[in-house]
């Protein structure tokens, strides 16, 4: 067996390759603490990309010429780095889409529709991203499917004997959330995929918040469909992934039709393409692919088990200091959590305390989330979240602390 | 702090902390919902109006001090005037949060209203702000037939 080598992140270093962060804000320095959101990009994404447009922009998979042979290659290199990245068996189920929200909705039209029918059930959490929610209520609506909704706890935990009870030969399909992008809680996702399993439903595991701040084997974790975002683990936007195991993948039928995706096209009949190019309907985001891959790259340069114990490290920090407030309260309090902090104060609203830290140059999201249901179960209109990726610093967490108490000075 | 201060001016802190006007009117003549899905502020206005003039108008809901000091400022100008006054404020309002009156604001012409003038820096900040004037203006135009409640999300204010 080999060991990993622990090495702690160097901060500054890492800073330096990420050009925004010097950046002033209000005068004041900026201090990035949106990244659930999206995370900054380091100069090997931005490069990457910068190069491709330079030096060998050109459509992939049509032409011969020399730009597009090296356009090609390097999008198919792309594939082979993500599916290295999750370990998945093979290129082809790896599925190049614009994100996360468009990769569930491929497997909600694609698979959903051919495989759903009345009454047949579909699980997913009360802590969803709307994206793992709406996909599935017009599913629902077109087969006359149910959605059924796993409770969570105080704590912003799923309550596990509820999703058994819940779980039955009825339920085709379980659509989970891996790491909550509102409440941080990571969610034991094996346990499910296993539990889904057993009574034949399929498992989609949003990936979207966790990719980057936990390592990731699909072969060993096990589920049917894994998706993702470029722009959430320091690549481009406009490019996401969807896993899939191939013998679905392949049984499903396309979701988007047009070039790429075809074999052969005549007026009477057109024989689909093979994995993957069945479901990369249309010139995709070449560009994007390739930054995507140069942001794998920048992760594993670092080791993301290197990542994620200086993430832990900037959660506890901040999880001690902001707990010294007393008007402040944190929602979301799950023993298992990710770099997300999201909190509310008795005596400003979400938006009040946005806009003031961001007079201090900090840059936090405040709203809903994409999370509404979450927010009603909590009795509350809005948060206000602090996310921390690689680049985030103590100091950082200090100035945040520090404008906070700004904040109830003001409102007091 | 300066720049804060333009925002968070002590008037709008003070409405914030003590809304005048916060309440339900029983016996309302006119009323509506406002709501604003992307963070969830709500306002609820309710109005006594009589042969054209708002005699009594208080308001209810939750939202961000923005807003909230907003809504009770503006029962507090609103009161007593004719429906075409109350217009006519709603008008010049909408203009401080959104047009650049940096003249106005400078000489104070504008009252009550002139503290509405940092609003406009913060594009995020204006929907908070112009809820409750949306909402006021759709209660006391309101005829019997519509009752869907304002919603943000259709307003057309230009940032
Ligand atoms: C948990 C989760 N799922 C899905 C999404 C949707 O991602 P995208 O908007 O990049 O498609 C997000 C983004 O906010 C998310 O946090």
């Amino acid at each position: 067996m080999h060991t990993k080598v622990i090495k702690s992140i160097d901060v500054e270093s890492v800073r330096k390759q990420f050009p925004i962060l010097d950046i002033m804000v209000h005068k004041k320095p900026l201090v990035y603490l949106d990244n659930a959101a999206t995370t900054q990009k380091p100069l090997a994404v931005i490069d990457s990309m910068d190069k491709f447009y330079r030096e060998y922009n050109s459509n992939i998979h049509r032409g011969v010429h020399k730009l597009s042979h090296l356009s090609t290659s390097q999008y198919e290199k792309s594939r082979q780095t993500i599916q290295g990245f999750i370990k998945a068996a093979e290129p082809e189920e790896i599925i190049f889409t614009k994100g996360a929200t468009e990769a569930i909705n491929l497997v909600a039209y694609s698979y959903g529709l051919m495989n759903l029918g009345k009454d047949d059930e579909i699980l997913i959490s009360h802590m969803e991203h709307h994206a793992n929610i709406v996909p599935w209520q017009i599913l629902c609506q077109k087969t006359g499917a149910v959605l059924k909704v796993i409770p969570i706890n105080d704590d912003g935990e799923l309550i596990m004997d509820e999703f058994y009870k819940l779980l039955s030969p009825k339920t085709k399909i379980v659509s989970i959330v891996h790491i909550s992008n509102t409440l941080g809680t990571i969610n034991p996702v094996k346990e499910i995929i296993d539990a889904a399993h057993s009574v034949d439903a399929v498992v989609l595991i949003d990936a979207a918040q966790s990719v980057h701040h936990a390592s990731i084997n699909v072969q060993a974790l096990n589920p049917d469909f894994l998706v993702f975002s470029g722009h959430k683990v320091y690549g481009p936007t406009g490019i996401g992934v969807l896993y899939g195991k191939r013998a679905i993948l392949e049984s499903m039928p396309p979701y988007q039709t047009g070039g790429d995706m075809i074999k052969s096209v005549s007026f009477e009949k057109t024989i689909f393409n093979d994995l993957p190019n069945k479901f990369e309907a249309g010139t995709t985001n070449i560009a994007g692919a390739i930054g995507l891959a140069a942001a794998i790259e920048f992760i594993d340069s670092h080791g993301i088990e290197n990542i994620a114990i200086h993430e832990a490290n900037l959660l506890n920090y901040a999880t001690e200091k902001l707990s010294q407030i007393e008007q402040l309260k944190i929602i979301g309090t799950a023993t298992k959590k990710s770099a997300v902090i999201s909190f509310v104060l008795d005596c400003a609203h979400p938006h009040d305390i946005g806009t003031l830290l961001d007079l201090e140059g900090v840059a936090v999201r405040t709203g809903q989330h994409c999370t509404e249901p979450l927010m009603k179960r909590f009795g509350i209109p809005a948060t206000t979240r602090a996310s921390f990726a690689v680049y985030n610093t103590y100091e950082e967490i200090d100035v945040l602390y520090n404008s906070i108490l700004k904040v109830i000075k003001l409102f007091s | 702090m300066s720049e804060i201060n333009e925002l968070y001016q002590q008037v709008i802190l003070d409405h914030n902390k003590n809304p005048r006007n916060f309440g339900i009117i029983d016996d309302a003549t006119n009323t509506a919902e406002g709501h604003n899905p992307l963070c969830g502020d709500q306002i609820d206005v309710y109005a006594k109006v009589e042969s054209g003039k708002i005699l009594e108008i208080k308001f209810k809901g939750a939202g961000c001090a923005i807003s909230k000091a907003s809504a009770s400022i503006m029962t507090t100008l609103i009161v007593g005037k004719t429906v075409a006054e109350a217009k006519g404020l709603f008008d010049d309002f909408i203009n401080i949060v959104t047009a650049d009156l940096s003249d106005k604001c400078d000489t104070l012409e504008l009252g009550k209203l002139a503290v509405f003038c940092g609003v406009r820096e913060y594009p995020a900040r204006v929907k908070c702000a112009s809820l409750a004037w949306h909402t006021m203006m759709k209660a006391i135009q309101k005829s019997e037939l519509d009752d869907a409640p304002v919603s943000t999300e259709d307003m057309e204010i230009t940032i």
